[in-house]
């Protein structure tokens, strides 16, 4: 095949990835996007394998085979619930395969079937440092992170003394060792060497972050996954990779943005650690709940004429989104205005929640975002909080000093009445105590939230 | 311990201080209830149905027998002579006006709670029976006032003319004023509200009224810690009262709900004013129990003046609604009683370290416990101190973000400086690409709706797989640890590619509108 077909099926390989992301901007044009990245993939996939060596199409073949049916058994089965870690299983796919690559790149330049000198052979090398460092950090810091998501590591962030010591160390490490890897013009030591920093740091760097901030984290891995596959694009010198990893990193920088900006919090501040050592507040909070009973909370449903859901994590893991969904549909028969707000760091993965309100087939257009539904709390009749805390606690409006502060929150508090799902009066994740409960329109509903929305529903 | 609850037997009373709802309550904080028969007759309550909520239904004697008692109005000298010593009584004892009572009720040697002394803080508001009894008043005003009023309220273009809206003034924005207002606002008539307090304003409008302010100079505003209205100046009488006369000119329906706890009355509407309103109008004084707001008000009475506007001086407005006006104090009454049995165990305890016992209990085991300590309360505090730090410290992180982004774009201007100078063409090349491919990105990106954040994770996951052509191309026949390791290659991110694909389309398919 000619370099110019491959050349010119790749530049349409990325063209339709950039339309596939295009596509998602709105849900009516996602489907058609998802479509285009498949149609992108397969054009790539076509071209690569025929420009590749003919001998080798068995292994190819086979180890496409065997990868197909794993994934697709993978995305048939997974829950909504596990989406995140599915997210960090492929994302460490990726590390470790940009790993793989900058490996046998460089062991093809050392066994001379790459012939490349001078100026040229520094960048090759230093692309292929960067890359298998990105890659290894990517892939420990994914199977932590999956770890974490899943329960087998403790979702608590792991407070080693010094740590950002660690961190800082390591990065001047990796410095150092590609000043001496380019030196000594490629060493299998040295890359070693740095491998192992490298693992050890995406270790460490999501081990010390705390399960509330995961969000953040899978986002930020989507763009180093990203970032690795752009840093193999400049080791085989594929402009398709390189867009590709462009686009993708970007996708997972911005993401991390917007959670972070949703905690008002920076990037540094949730790499450098979770919460726990910040300034204590000063305002205490205290005061008398009121108790609610599922039974009243279902006549009080059925007296409004607009209702709001708030939901939180605390509703997924309950796994109570299906009965919500329900009475959800149950008082929209009735006439009653019910819509959703979600607030983006209401998941463990950023837009998590609208997927789990998805699967319990709630319409995406009740569905809507902190911006677009704060301003009409004033005018609704009950709010039902489930499974939610930091992000519906008006301390952060109203206590310059905590931990939460001037983080945007879902504004539930202006409703006529709130009624709040909750195990116990316990702190959220940032253990800021949340006034909300003792607000005068709020009503606090014991118990589990599955079996207390199970009881509201059959009271309906 | 037992609660009894005796029928009332003040003349035109209607309602019942317990009903078979607040009586399976009661018996679920540890009770036991005997009711007396007949108790809920006028409200629409069965002795049955209190039988089947769990109460015992005996006669008068026997209730009286009881431990505990709750009732609505004071006892009469009869129902005090059943009293016996350690008994509890609780009910409307106004002790601010009739001391004697108090008295009388210490000389028993019982302890005995106001109803009409639960302070006005956020936390006794659900045992609050005066708000409750006042909100189901103010709500009956109305209706009392359209049933002699004989006209429209709301305002109606017919084939046979025009209809104007009735006019409303509602003098007093507390609980009742602000029902009143809610209920001629929802039967389509003009509402007009005027208060001393300032801060019920937005109240007032909120509940669909229009508020009245004074030609006054310098503004006084008779809000009071105790969440009452306080009497005013001399000057600032003047000037409402002058409003008053200018709006009884126009209105049709005056309702007027002024009241000073443990006062008589003031009087707002003067005689003049009456003669001043247009024949049919209504004035409906809720303050009539306490001498009235008009000074033709006769309580208890429908008076009709020579003009004839008619003044309606019902002092029992909530007993126009019996069911209702029971289920409300008696849900009052089993706040208080939670506040009592904090154990939930059945036995009581008047703990005076709780303000809202302490100030509603008037007699503690013989002890007269009247007046209760000062307690201050009030809608809207002050704003603390804690504002000033906050706009210091706003622009020091600004200033420090803004360094640190000048000092981010320094490095990178650097660092495409160093590139340019040293990295070979062919690189330059792709580097450019990858600028390039980056802004895309930032844009297509920041367009993807936040609902599909998800989707668009798995998405960019399938397509990072493109990480496959890379290993495709190492790949060779050779078995060497390159085959090997691009072999593995291959079947991760093929996992990437199929399972990315695979999960978004099954994601995007969930995505329904109705």
């Amino acid at each position: 095949m000619t370099q110019g077909i491959i050349a010119v099926a790749y530049i349409v390989a990325a063209i339709l990835f950039i339309l596939s992301l295009a596509g998602l901007s709105k849900q009516e044009t996602a489907k058609r996007g998802n479509l285009y990245g498949i149609a992108g993939m397969s054009i790539a996939l076509t071209v690569t394998i025929a420009s590749a060596n003919p001998d080798a199409l068995a292994y190819m073949l086979v180890a496409m085979l065997i990868g197909a049916i794993i994934g697709i058994i993978l995305a048939g089965k997974v829950e909504m619930t596990g989406m995140p870690e599915l997210i960090a299983c492929l994302h460490s796919f990726v590390g470790l395969a940009a790993v793989l690559v900058g490996y046998n790149s460089f062991l093809k330049i050392l066994w001379g079937e790459n012939h490349v000198s001078g100026t040229m052979l520094n960048v090759e090398l230093s692309e292929i440092y960067l890359g298998v460092f990105i890659g290894a950090v990517t892939f420990t810091g994914s199977i932590i992170a999956f770890g974490k998501l899943r329960g087998i590591l403790s979702s608590k962030a792991l407070m080693l003394p010094g740590k950002n010591v660690i961190n800082l160390g390591i990065l001047v490490a990796m410095a150092v060792l590609m000043g001496l890897f380019l030196h000594e013009d490629g060493s299998m030591l040295y890359l070693a060497i740095v491998t192992a920093l490298a693992l050890i740091f995406g270790l460490h760097l999501v081990a010390s972050i705390g399960g509330a901030d995961m969000p953040v984290v899978i986002s930020m891995l989507n763009s180093y996954s990203g970032w690795a596959t752009a840093a193999s694009g400049f080791m085989l010198s594929n402009d398709l990779l390189i867009i590709t990893g462009a686009l993708v990193g970007s996708s997972g920088a911005i993401l991390s943005y917007i959670m972070c900006k949703a905690m008002n919090r920076s990037f540094i501040s949730v790499i450098a650690g979770g919460f726990g050592n910040e300034v204590k507040s000063s305002v205490v909070v205290e005061g008398e709940y009121r108790e609610i009973l599922p039974e009243e909370v279902a006549e009080r449903l059925k007296q409004s004429e607009s209702v709001i859901i708030a939901p939180g994590y605390g509703m997924a893991v309950a796994q109570a989104q299906y009965p919500v969904a329900d009475i959800s549909r149950k008082l929209r028969s009735m006439g009653i205005n019910v819509r959703f707000a979600i607030h983006p760091v209401a998941g463990r993965l950023p837009g998590h929640m609208n997927v789990l309100l998805a699967d319990a087939k709630v319409p995406y257009d009740i569905v809507l975002e902190m911006d677009e539904i704060n301003e009409d709390f004033p005018e609704t009749d009950t709010v039902l909080v489930i499974g939610a805390n930091d992000t519906v606690n008006p301390m952060s409006q109203e206590d310059p000093h905590c931990a939460i502060a001037g983080m945007p929150v879902l504004e539930v508090w202006k409703a006529r009445s709130v009624i709040v799902f909750k195990r116990s009066m316990n702190t959220g994740y940032a253990g800021v105590q949340n006034p909300l409960f003792f607000k005068e329109n709020t009503h606090m509903c014991f118990g589990d939230a599955k079996a207390t929305v199970d009881k509201i529903l059959k009271a309906l | 311990m037992r609660i009894g609850i005796p029928k009332e037997i003040v003349a035109n009373e209607t309602r019942a201080a317990a009903t078979p709802n607040s009586v399976k309550k009661l018996l679920k904080l540890g009770f036991d209830v005997t009711v007396e028969r007949g108790l809920g007759e006028k409200a629409g309550f069965t002795d049955d149905a209190y039988r089947e909520a769990g109460a015992e239904v005996a006669d008068r004697d026997t209730v009286w027998q009881s431990e505990i008692i709750y009732k609505i109005n004071a006892p009469l000298d009869d129902e005090i002579e059943k009293l016996r010593e350690g008994m509890t009584l609780v009910s409307f004892l106004s002790p601010r006006v009739d001391t004697q009572l108090t008295e009388k009720l210490a000389a028993k040697k019982i302890n005995a709670l106001a109803m009409d002394m639960v302070p006005r803080i956020s936390r006794a508001q659900s045992l609050d029976a005066l708000s409750s009894i006042a909100n189901i008043g103010g709500y009956r005003a109305i209706i009392e006032a359209a049933h002699h009023f004989g006209r429209f309220f709301t305002g109606q273009v017919t084939a046979a003319g025009k209809v104007p809206p009735a006019k409303v003034l509602v003098i007093g924005a507390g609980v009742a004023g602000l029902a009143a207002i809610g209920t001629a606002d929802s039967l389509g008539a003009v509402v007009r509200a005027f208060d001393t307090r300032l801060e019920v304003a937005e109240q007032i409008e909120s509940t669909g009224g229009e508020f009245l302010r004074l030609k006054f100079e310098g503004e006084e505003d008779g809000s009071t810690e105790s969440g009452y209205a306080k009497v005013m100046s001399d000057e600032f009488v003047r000037a409402e009262m002058e409003l008053f006369a200018e709006q009884a000119k126009e209105v049709d329906i005056i309702v007027t709900t002024a009241q000073i706890p443990g006062k008589p009355a003031p009087k707002l509407i003067t005689k003049e004013m009456v003669d001043s309103m247009r024949p049919g109008s209504v004035i409906v004084d809720m303050a009539a129990s306490s001498g009235g707001n008009c000074e033709y008000t006769v309580p208890d009475e429908v008076f009709v003046t020579e003009s004839g506007v008619k003044i309606v001086g019902y002092t029992n407005l909530s007993a126009g609604l019996p069911a209702q006006s029971s289920e409300m104090y008696s849900t009052n009454l089993v706040n208080l009683t939670k506040l009592l049995s904090k154990e939930k165990d059945g036995n009581i305890c008047i703990d005076f370290d709780d303000v809202i016992l302490r100030n509603m209990c008037v007699v503690k085991e013989g002890d007269v416990t009247f007046p209760p300590p000062p307690i201050s309360v009030s809608a809207a505090p002050k704003q603390a101190a804690a504002e000033a730090p906050k706009a210091e410290e706003k622009p020091k992180k600004e200033k420090g973000m803004g360094t640190l982004k000048g000092i981010l774009g320094i490095c990178g201007a650097a660092l495409f400086a160093v590139i340019a100078l040293y990295a070979p063409q062919e690189f330059l090349g792709h580097f450019s690409v990858f600028i390039l491919a980056c802004i895309v990105g930032y844009y297509v990106v920041w367009n993807v709706t936040h609902a599909l954040h998800t989707p668009l994770m798995s998405v960019t996951n399938a397509i990072s797989g493109i990480i496959i052509v890379g290993v495709l191309l190492q790949i060779s026949p050779v078995v060497d640890a390159i085959t090997v390791m691009a072999f593995i290659g291959i079947l991760l991110t093929s996992i990437n590619i199929f399972g990315g694909f695979a999960v978004t389309h099954r994601m995007l398919k969930m995505f329904n509108k109705e």
